[in-house]
């Protein structure tokens, strides 16, 4: 089957759904690509690069008559228009917030995977693009609020003068406000970040930043990884430490959205009014409503203290290449997940949540929303795990029966001493002895020296070879060579020859071998 | 030459034996552990030699002496000598001469000596008591149990020789009712016994004495035939540990505490190996010592469909492993066979040189022998702190980037992890399968040792690499 890329028709979007590198990799999973002339150039991949990767540059409406069809943004009515019954769309949709979308694309007969339905589990990662394209956007937002700033990241005592470090506060600590947490670490700041999850502290702390918890007594657990809307309380509670914290800061990062809502407003214009002049405040959700009190999308706003308040909503944009890559690898993925046969034939399985969840729409139908999906790391878990754990358990034997039984054996090896003459109990008790030692002697061996332990104690059981020799002196001298002192002469003469072997052989076999161990250094 | 000399030397000679065997058990002491086992056989031998060349007395006291041995002619003294030198030379010669992956056999045959030898002492002793007249049912009792086990030892371990130098097919053999033989066989050889000790004597003693050496050849043949090459790790401690009783055996016989000593040291550290060994691979010990491990045969699930297996060439491997982060080596027998170690220890340092952290994954029971991979990345001279165990390395292939399989297939086979219904069930395994890439060197998709599929070629993150193991991996450091 044809994987048709067509070029972006947003004026504002860089990103292109394909690069050469993902075009190699769709090949091998048996595909053909055609991509519209001119698609990758403000992402820095010109045609020719395509063409050399494999690929067909085409027409627009070439691109657009493909049986499956891959782009960044959700399709305009024209593009609707353009594609062919029946075909297959990988976008991006924002299913929850573009109702009469879904009815359009449905209405076309289009078997439609939105790239931003994918279930938040660990086996769907690869494919999800709302994270890929938000640790961009995490990067990017601190990049964007350094450009601003007019002052360094990181301290430094120099001979013109002492240079304290900037203060950047993250909030929200999804995937984007993590990316911006590492990279304002790595230009040198000092990082604080909050978000409504108390258990994301970890992470923040990995990170290398000071997680600021909201005093309520009161925290979500998601079950779907994202979060929701916060109770009254606690928005009351997380605006007193809001309060608190904001004057103290040089850079604001929010993060913070919900899926399917406006973006919860963190931060109202009296706190931006308590920041220290030339500081600057990124808010990443300002195209969804905005974080921030005063936040404009797609513009840098200065207030009247003079804080930049920056609402730019296409960050991921800002690093076309980065994004693109990233982005054409999720639907490499996603093609992998959906061509079972690596034969360039595409196979729906509406059995996988994956696949059920990113399918919004099929054979005429909406099929959004999805039946609900839970993130496995989630407490609901817990319970099956433990259920698991405990089958395999062996029950412990009865302490009294084991008594019972020492005790038999005991009464038996006593009843067996009695009758045994006092020269072979003194021989029993060297090898009692001598078996608890070999047990203990090894019982810390090294995994690694199995095999010279082996042949050392091969070597040692060649004492063998002292049986054979004290056979020899059976030879009865009175009787000269008759038929059993033949006998015991040679076969005594042929054990000492094979154990002698096994003793010399044994331990410079052994020595060998040892050589060869060696440490580094 | 007094009789306590000669006891004295057993004494030091038993202690320095277990002074080896504690020495081998740390990398930094086990090469004095191996000069110490050779002091130790030095001193016994040079002593009981001495013995038999002047003979031994006893000090009764007031000038009085008992002569317990006799001193040997001195065409028994060249004997001794010319059998000495030719078993020292035969045995350096070979000891010398033995590739690395050639070990398991060398072993599985030098067993086999001890076991025959043990069988020899007990006929020896036999023709004594016959020359003598004098039989003594005791020690008939504990000769006839010395060459019952040296004669188990030797025909198993000349079975795991050819086993383990493909000189016969590696699959279990399976007789109809193979435990009832075995069984058998032991109830028959307690009968024979108790019937020996009563009639010793005369032809039916001679022909008691045929019967259980027949017995017991046939039994350690049946014994080890029955087990598949997968368990040969096993075999060869089981074995180890048989020799060392043997060798006790015929202590009891010659009422020699030395050979006591370290027979019993040998038997049970060799038992407690192959103990560790059944432990790794999840088997029963009694079950893998009666034979027939996976004596059920069907393997299930085998028209099961897994999907398709994906191919790399090793130029792609190459451009791999330069851009990861961290590498673990899985190998196993087929890095052996192939005789890879050299160019896999060539590839360790290539990658090592340009910053890739890489590490080896050792299974426990990896190749033919326990330790058998160890043996052989040390011989190609990677450093041993980066040869981790299966323990130490499982928690950290999940953040590992490449993971290479050479020749390896059931110890990393996630069927028996995932799947309760396949005979390697329950085994713990090397979870590559978690890592981010896996590439499998392998001949063809044939099953491994244990017949059983691996679901793990037909993972989205595994690649095969067909071919050669030695030429591949030098592909790969060529395409560099």
């Amino acid at each position: 089957m044809i994987i048709g890329i067509p070029k972006e028709s947003l004026a504002t979007e860089t990103r292109v759904a394909a690069t050469p590198k993902s075009v190699a990799q769709l090949l091998k999973l048996g595909y053909g690509v055609q991509i519209e002339s001119g698609a990758g150039e403000k992402a820095a991949f010109p045609d020719e690069a395509y063409t050399a990767a494999g690929a067909e540059i085409v027409t627009r409406e070439l691109a657009w008559s493909a049986p499956i069809v891959a782009k960044i943004n959700a399709p305009t009515d024209d593009e609707i228009a353009l594609a062919q019954e029946g075909a297959t769309l990988i976008s991006l949709i924002a299913a929850p917030r573009s109702p009469e979308l879904l009815e359009k694309l449905a209405a076309r007969k289009l078997t439609v995977l939105a790239m931003d339905s994918v279930p938040r589990i660990s086996r769907a990662q690869s494919l999800d693009v709302i994270s890929s394209m938000a640790n961009i956007g995490g990067y990017r937002a601190v990049i964007e609020a350094a450009h601003e700033f007019g002052s360094f990241f990181t301290g430094q005592v120099t001979a013109a003068g002492k240079v304290p470090p900037a203060h950047v506060f993250v909030s929200g600590t999804g995937v984007a406000g993590l990316a911006a947490i590492g990279t304002a670490r790595s230009l040198g700041a000092i990082v604080k970040a909050t978000d409504i999850r108390a258990e994301t502290a970890e992470q923040v702390e990995s990170m290398g930043a000071e997680f600021v918890a909201v005093e309520s007594g009161e925290s979500q657990q998601s079950s779907d990884g994202y979060a929701k809307e916060a109770t009254e309380d606690y928005a009351a509670a997380a605006a007193r430490m809001y309060a608190r914290q904001v004057p103290e800061q040089d850079i604001i990062i929010t993060t913070a959205q919900i899926p399917g809502r406006p973006a919860p407003r963190l931060i109202s214009a009296e706190m931006v009014a308590t920041m220290k002049p030339g500081s600057v405040i990124v808010d990443m959700a300002a195209s969804s409503g905005g974080n921030v009190e005063g936040s404009v999308a797609d513009e840098v706003v200065t207030t009247a203290n003079g804080v930049k308040i920056i609402g730019y909503s296409d960050l991921p944009g800002r690093l076309p290449t980065q994004a693109s890559q990233l982005f054409a690898t999720n639907i490499v993925n996603l093609m992998k997940l959906i061509t079972t046969g690596k034969d360039g034939q595409l196979t729906l399985d509406l059995e996988d949540v994956v696949q059920r969840g990113m399918l919004v729409a099929q054979a005429g139908e909406v099929t959004f929303p999805p039946p609900a999906v839970s993130v496995s790391a989630a407490p609901a878990a817990a319970p099956a795990a433990a259920e698991v754990a405990a089958k395999p358990e062996k029950k412990p034997t009865d302490p009294r029966l084991l008594y019972a039984g020492a005790a038999v054996i005991a009464l038996l090896a006593l009843a067996l001493f009695w009758v045994s003459p006092s020269s072979l109990l003194g021989h029993f008790m060297v090898l009692m002895l001598s078996v608890v030692i070999g047990f203990y002697v090894i019982g810390n061996v090294s995994h690694s020296l199995h095999t010279p332990l082996m042949s050392v104690t091969n070597a040692i059981s060649g004492i063998i070879v002292v049986g054979c020799l004290v056979g020899l002196t059976f030879f009865d001298k009175s009787a000269g060579f008759n038929l059993s002192n033949i006998l015991i002469l040679v076969l005594s003469a042929a054990g000492i020859l094979l154990a002698s072997i096994n003793v010399f052989g044994g331990f410079t076999v052994t020595g060998r071998m040892l050589k060869m161990f060696r440490k580094e250094g | 030459m007094s009789v306590s000399l000669v006891n004295g030397s057993y004494i030091i000679a038993g202690l320095l034996f277990i002074l080896a065997l504690a020495g081998l058990s740390k990398h930094e002491t086990s090469r004095r552990g191996n000069i110490l086992g050779a002091i130790g056989m030095g001193v016994a031998l040079v002593f009981v030699i001495l013995g038999v060349i002047f003979g031994t007395q006893e000090n009764l006291g007031g000038g009085v002496a008992l002569v317990t041995q006799q001193a040997a002619p001195a065409w028994a003294i060249a004997v001794i000598i010319a059998a000495l030198a030719i078993g020292a030379i035969l045995g350096v010669l070979k000891a010398r001469s033995v590739e690395m992956t050639g070990m398991p056999e060398l072993i599985a045959l030098f067993h086999s000596f001890v076991g025959l030898a043990a069988v020899l002492v007990g006929w020896v002793t036999y023709f004594e008591m016959a020359a003598a007249g004098s039989f003594d049912g005791l020690h008939c009792g504990e000769l006839f149990v010395g060459v019952f086990i040296g004669a188990v030892t030797f025909t198993g371990s000349i079975i795991a020789y050819l086993k383990l130098s493909a000189k016969i097919s590696s699959k279990p053999l399976m007789l109809p009712a193979h435990n009832v033989l075995n069984l058998g066989a032991i109830v028959v050889f307690l009968l024979l016994t108790v019937l020996f000790v009563l009639y010793p004597e005369g032809g039916l003693g001679l022909l008691l004495l045929v019967a259980v050496t027949v017995l017991a050849l046939l039994l350690g043949l049946h014994l080890v035939a029955s087990i598949g090459g997968g368990d040969m790790p096993v075999v060869i401690s089981m074995l180890n540990s048989y020799s060392g009783w043997a060798a006790a055996a015929s202590g009891f016989t010659l009422d020699n505490n030395l050979l006591i000593i370290t027979g019993a040291l040998v038997g049970s550290s060799g038992a407690y190996l192959s103990f560790i060994m059944c432990k790794a691979m999840n088997r029963d010990f009694i079950s893998v010592i009666a034979g027939g491990f996976g004596s059920d045969g069907a393997v299930k699930g085998e028209e099961k469909d897994y999907g398709e297996h994906r191919e790399i060439s090793a130029a792609e491997a190459a451009d791999a492993l330069i851009h990861a982060g961290s590498v673990v080596i899985t190998p196993g027998y087929g890095m052996a066979v192939a005789q890879a170690q050299n160019a896999v220890a060539d590839l360790t340092a290539k990658l090592r040189a340009k910053g890739v952290n890489v590490r080896f994954g050792i299974h426990p029971v990896a190749g033919r022998l326990p330790g058998h991979m160890n043996v052989l990345l040390a011989e190609a001279k990677v450093p041993y702190d980066i040869v981790l165990e299966m323990d130490e390395i499982n928690d950290d292939l999940a953040d590992t980037d490449i993971v290479l399989v050479i020749g390896a297939n059931d110890t990393v086979n996630p069927a028996a992890a995932e799947d309760p219904g396949s005979p390697i069930a329950g085994m713990p395994v090397l979870e590559v399968w978690k890592a981010d890439q896996v590439i499998v060197f392998k001949r063809s998709m044939a099953t491994g040792y244990a017949g059983v599929q691996n679901p793990l070629f037909f993972k989205e993150n595994a690649a095969m690499l067909f071919g050669d193991a030695k030429e591949r991996v030098e592909d790969i450091i060529k395409a560099f």
